[in-house]
């Protein structure tokens, strides 16, 4: 479980590295190769996605679930704070519904 | 560096994501399906022998690397807050690849929790409006 929330919070990092990446990018290859917010999103992302398969492995789907809608939770409080993307009734009510809908996926059959 | 998006950019960069999570559910099938080669509790080392030589697992984090290369181009024009959460659509093709695919049961609470999950991404995508 702690495994899926580390991951749920580092991959919410690895997303905003990645949305400064993506801002950052130009046509030509030397712009993707010395983009350092790319390789710290890539490795941020990659190293979440290793603790979720590891938390996933470990623990119950009715925990690990919510706890991956935690993450995009994150994601949009860093959206707010370092790309001054607003915080909208209809962000919060979709993620509200997103963190529902994986809860009940998660349920027991 | 925030250059406003057009509409037609933004409606791509929800269609990328969308494309994402169709790659993601398929990433992960590939990889349930090569996990087991991987012994009960493998080491990192012998995790990264098992993703370089079982093709099922070559495969599915090829996709992975795939769908992070997507997800960036369409961070380009997309606001991450609107963008990121529409990658809860795999776990709802991942639930109906389950059902279909490796005949796991369907039950009433997963068929909610899809059009839940159905329903909170259409609400974000209104929401990001401008």
């Amino acid at each position: 479980m702690l495994f899926v929330f580390a991951a749920g919070f580092i991959g919410s990092f690895g997303a905003a590295f990645l949305k400064a990446a993506a801002g950052r990018l130009r046509g030509n290859f030397a712009s993707v190769l010395t983009n350092w917010h790319l390789g710290a999103g890539i490795i941020l992302y990659g190293l979440s996605s290793v603790f979720f398969v590891r938390g996933m492995a470990a623990g119950e789907l009715s925990v690990l679930y919510p706890m991956v809608a935690l993450g995009y939770m994150w994601t949009i409080l860093w959206s707010r704070l370092f790309f001054g993307e607003p915080l909208t009734w209809g962000k919060l009510g979709g993620l509200a519904l997103i963190f529902g809908g994986l809860a009940m996926l998660g349920l027991r059959a | 560096m925030l250059v406003p998006a057009t509409t037609a950019q933004r409606r791509f960069s929800i269609f990328l994501v969308f494309c994402c999570t169709l790659i993601n559910a398929g990433a992960q099938v590939l990889i349930k399906t090569g996990a087991g080669h991987l012994g009960a509790h493998p080491s990192l080392f012998s995790t990264g022998i098992a993703i370089l030589t079982t093709p099922q697992l070559f495969f599915g984090y090829s996709l992975y690397a795939l769908s992070m290369v997507l997800l960036v181009v369409a961070l380009r024009h997309g606001e991450l807050s609107a963008i990121y959460p529409v990658i809860a659509l795999t776990f709802v093709w991942v639930t109906i690849l389950s059902a279909t695919v490796f005949g796991e049961a369907m039950s009433a609470a997963k068929l909610g929790g899809i059009a839940m999950i159905v329903a909170g991404v259409a609400t974000l995508g209104r929401g990001s409006g401008k």
